[in-house]
């Protein structure tokens, strides 16, 4: 509640601070019992450091007519580049975290594990709270999604068409290591154009269960723990900490959630709904879906503090 | 050698907001009726609104050329999916065929924010929203255009139902009746035109409901 008051200030100089100290005119403006309240400031007064201004390279020449008479002018070097005045902010870009998101996938004892947040957003504008992250392909592989969501929404449901396709040519089911290569390889074709993909292919089939990572670069990684996304540096902290080949199924779910949890809470592009899906041999089961701001109450419950004064309502005015 | 900068856009906006809300029996699409440009207003009177299928109605702000060539083409493919399958097309089949229809052109998209209202194969109302190259989600209300990031968190105050992804699941239908809801968008547009340049002149909703649909106008401030 902001509150508009007159006061009286003085102002001292004491060594290199100015401490100020501010008197509340009225007395009822404040509701303790009795006290004025009273603050202060400190202001460090600053000096400016100028050497580096002086210019420390001497003058070719030993003698210059022109020069005689003039003092050095501070001397700046100058980029070399076409764009000054936006140089920088080119740069800034080019290392500014892409895929605004949370996903994460990993193999243990049992299977994988795929969590993810819900959050979309453009620019500073959050689009979306409930976009669904993890994609079916079919009852046996999920899709993560990251990046563009458009394109990961178009190139998941194409591979699960293309996957579809497989089966009904060759009679059985398409391989983790399969489905991912036909995914990696229609990116690559499309490298540089500007497509936004950073998807895991999670799933499990007759080698057992299978994880990748591709991307729109046309990379692809088979491996064991993978987090994509803005938030993946936090998620991969809580993720790599708690990680045990030999979790139970509640373990892992409970490792993925709370590392979807994290990376909501320290990273702004991630946020919504955490879910956990959990990919066995019969197939892939979505196990929970919590929003994340009950999670951080959950996990960081409100212990009622200890109260030692007591504001209390002055009757009368 | 600096990069040659185009010095012609193949783009414009055009403005506008539109706004789609899902009941349990009933859905209501609304979209102002103000066409832009820059600083200018080229029409008081045009309707953003089209109707798709017998229970489908799409509402679309941008820029108002490649919606029209959009409504051509989906009108187009509905035909020949009627001629095909005897029958009309669902809302979530026009969903994902919009969908796709976007993401054919991701190269040099349609500049088109597009809100897709109806009735699904229940009858439940149903709202599709999507971005301008395809992505597209259900949802129980939506908003898209010039005035989207203000209407938006007044539709999330008063309509935010629980998220489709939790688990175990909560019942995310709006508990509004259909008059309420027709009420929450006249206010929501008198709102959003007092703050927003390119929102205003005339609202024209429309009610998908098992009876039919039905059309209805409400003037709005004109500055």
């Amino acid at each position: 509640m902001a509150v508009g008051l007159d006061f009286n200030g003085t102002a001292q100089q004491v060594n290199n601070f100015v401490s100020v100290s501010i008197q509340f005119d009225k007395p009822g403006a404040c509701k303790a019992r009795g006290s004025d309240l009273r603050v202060h400031f400190k202001f460090i007064k600053m000096k400016l450091d100028t050497s580096g201004l002086e210019s420390t390279a001497p003058f070719f020449g030993s003698s210059n007519e022109l020069l005689d008479g003039f003092s050095a002018a501070p001397f700046f070097e100058v980029p070399n580049t076409t764009n000054f005045d936006g140089f920088q902010k080119e740069a800034i870009q080019m290392v500014k975290p892409a895929k605004g998101t949370t996903t994460l996938a990993f193999i243990f004892k049992e299977g994988v594990m795929v969590a993810a947040d819900s959050r979309a957003s453009m620019g500073g504008y959050i689009s979306s709270q409930s976009v669904k992250k993890i994609i079916e392909i079919n009852p046996y592989m999920l899709g993560t999604m990251a990046g563009g969501a458009a394109d990961c929404q178009f190139w998941h449901r194409n591979l699960g068409i293309k996957c579809r396709l497989h089966e009904l040519a060759n009679k059985r089911r398409i391989s983790v290591t399969g489905a991912s290569k036909l995914l990696a390889n229609i990116l690559y074709s499309y490298r540089g154009m500007g497509l936004s993909v950073g998807t895991m292919i999670a799933g499990w089939d007759e080698t057992g269960p299978g994880l990748y990572y591709v991307d729109s670069e046309g990379g692809r990684l088979k491996g064991t723990r993978f987090s994509v996304g803005s938030g993946s540096p936090y998620a991969y902290g809580v993720l790599d900490n708690g990680y045990r080949y030999d979790m139970s199924i509640e373990e892992a779910a409970e490792l993925a959630r709370r590392s979807i949890y994290h990376a909501t809470f320290r990273d702004g592009a991630s946020g919504g709904v955490a879910s956990v899906y959990y990919v066995g041999p019969d197939g892939w089961k979505k196990l929970s879906g919590d929003d994340v701001g009950e999670l951080h109450y959950k996990y960081y419950p409100v212990t009622p503090s200890t109260v030692e004064q007591e504001m209390v309502e002055v009757a009368g005015a | 050698m600096t990069k040659q900068q185009a010095n012609w856009s193949p783009y414009d906006n055009n403005g506008g907001s539109c706004v789609a809300v899902a009941g349990a029996d009933y859905c209501v699409v609304a979209a102002d009726t103000r066409m832009s440009t820059g600083y200018s207003i080229l029409t008081r009177d045009y309707s953003k609104i089209c109707k798709l299928a017998d229970k489908c109605v799409m509402a679309s702000s941008g820029f108002q050329a490649d919606v029209k060539a959009l409504q051509k083409l989906l009108a187009a493919r509905h035909l020949i999916y009627q001629q095909q399958h005897n029958k009309q097309m669902s809302c979530p089949a026009m969903g994902q065929l919009l969908s796709n229809t976007l993401y054919y052109k991701r190269f040099f998209p349609y500049y088109s924010f597009n809100v897709l209202g109806g009735l699904d194969s229940e009858g439940k109302g149903c709202v599709f929203t999507y971005d301008a190259v395809g992505s597209y989600e259900r949802v129980g209300y939506s908003s898209q255009g010039s005035g989207s990031t203000l209407i938006m968190p007044f539709l999330d105050n008063q309509l935010k139902s629980p998220s489709p992804l939790l688990l175990p699941a909560l019942d995310a239908v709006t508990p509004l009746s259909e008059s309420e809801a027709v009420d929450l968008v006249k206010t929501v547009f008198a709102s959003a035109t007092e703050r927003d340049i390119y929102t205003g002149d005339k609202l024209e909703i429309v009610v998908i409901n098992a009876e039919g649909i039905r059309r209805e106008y409400i003037e709005l401030r004109k500055d």
